[in-house]
């Protein structure tokens, strides 16, 4: 039983994100989320080694015994995450300068050990790579919300330093929301980051939550419906 | 029985081991030169921020000296020292300086002393500072670290080569002042040191060329 291409989408976007339900990769997510460029900094770079070891481990999943799977993952991902560095630092050295300090912290995302383990070992290439890149996507969505949460409060801007992702063009990206304020420190620091995730993970229930209700209600209407007609 | 599957699972297990540092090292083999190259190319870059290509006419790379001192520079190897001169007349130094004291280890500097010893400017070139919190020190991220050009070890005095926070002349955001500390630090030793070598930092590099990498020519001094 393969999971379709759509359902694989949907479990990284929503219903399995990385961030929010599985809670993985805390490490960094919590430690860059300081602002809406460093979310999306660590989270193109998560994304792409994301892709490269699902598929990686995917191609191997026939010749690696159960057995030692464990310290294969280790392996692949490590050097996956060392060969991305590398090229990066050799033929894209403006993009370099502004991920690379992010590339080393994939090391500590288990979610990459994790999407090894779970799928990526079990499913085909394709699916694998799908499951890569969607895992990723939705990691990167949580980075940036959280990063702008706390960057709103922290710092009253959104999207500040944006030219060293977006070049020149960035500086006119940059919105400063309140002039003069003083910022709200704990925004930034390591507390403000536990509260802000548990207050998306909070609203994410809510709306599952509520389509949940929804969705046991509407049959029951249809019935009631019958009954009266 | 079980001792086949184990050497069958310690093959798999070493040649990936094997398969994996192959495919490190051939990547680290064949982006060596071209890392080397950016590197250059970004200092170069670094440098001339610091000082304008308008006011040197020799080239910053290659007339450079290492100094070493582990108390004055931060490190305890010997740093780059690039020398800026127009006409064979001394006009400024960029020491690659280092602040052993931040609050995530090394941070690296730059710093570009005028031949009065008034600063040209400092710059952090590497840094692990925490992201969005000590990391102001760098120049992409905030104004900062430009409140030194100017400064030198009379203005303000040496007591006042401190951040607010300790009673000095140089400002530091709350809740992060360790990064700047640290900074602060550095720079007025690598000043203190310009200070007391400058002589021997401006001395010509006597041929042959490629002076940098010549230990009889480095200013040891601790």
């Amino acid at each position: 039983m393969s999971k379709s291409y759509s359902e694989i989408s949907r479990d990284g976007f929503w219903t399995n994100n990385v961030g929010l339900v599985q809670i993985l990769g805390l490490c960094p997510l919590l430690a860059v989320s300081t602002s809406t460029v460093n979310g999306i900094g660590l989270g193109i770079a998560t994304t792409l080694a994301l892709v490269f070891s699902n598929l990686l481990v995917s191609l191997i999943r026939n010749v690696v015994k159960p057995e030692v799977r464990i310290p294969v993952f280790v392996m692949i991902i490590a050097s996956v995450v060392t060969v991305i560095e590398l090229s990066m630092n050799a033929w894209f050295h403006e993009l370099y300068k502004i991920l690379g300090i992010f590339v080393p912290l994939i090391v500590t995302n288990c979610a990459l050990l994790g999407r090894a383990e779970a799928f990526a070992f079990k499913n085909s290439p394709d699916r694998a790579a799908l499951d890569g890149l969607t895992m990723g996507l939705g990691f990167t969505a949580v980075l940036v919300l959280l990063g702008t949460i706390r960057e709103i409060l922290g710092s009253g801007t959104i999207l500040a330093q944006a030219h060293m992702m977006f070049g020149e063009l960035g500086n006119h990206l940059t919105i400063t929301l309140i002039d003069n304020y003083h910022g709200f420190l704990l925004a930034i620091l390591p507390p403000g980051a536990f509260i802000g995730l548990g207050l998306i993970i909070a609203v994410k229930n809510l709306i599952d939550d509520r389509n949940k209700r929804q969705a046991a209600l509407q049959p029951k209407i249809i019935t009631a419906n019958l009954k009266t007609a | 029985m079980v001792g086949k599957q184990m050497s069958t699972a310690a093959a798999i297990l070493g040649g990936f081991a094997i398969l994996c540092a192959g495919a490190v090292g051939f990547i680290y083999d064949s982006t060596r030169v071209q890392i080397e190259d950016n590197e250059r190319a970004a200092r170069v870059a670094a440098l001339h921020e610091l000082i304008p290509p308008k006011l040197h006419d020799n080239d910053l790379y290659i007339d450079a000296i290492t100094a070493e001192s582990h108390n004055w520079l931060g490190s305890k190897k010997a740093v780059p020292v690039y020398r800026a001169r127009m006409d064979d007349e001394p006009i400024a130094v960029i020491i690659a300086a280092e602040a052993p004291d931040g609050y995530s280890g090394t941070i690296k500097l730059l710093v570009a002393i005028r031949y009065n010893g008034e600063l040209a400017g400092v710059r952090v070139v590497n840094h692990r500072e925490t992201p969005g919190l000590g990391d102001y020190i760098d120049a992409e991220r905030s104004d900062w670290i430009r409140q030194f050009a100017g400064r030198s070890l009379t203005n303000p005095d040496e007591k006042q080569w401190q951040v607010k926070k300790d009673g000095g002349a140089f400002d530091s955001n709350t809740g992060a002042t360790i990064s700047p500390r640290a900074v602060v630090k550095a720079v007025h030793h690598a000043l203190t040191y310009y200070n007391s070598h400058r002589d021997q930092l401006f001395a010509p590099a006597t041929p042959p060329q490629s002076p940098a990498k010549n230990p009889a020519e480095s200013a040891r001094h601790e």
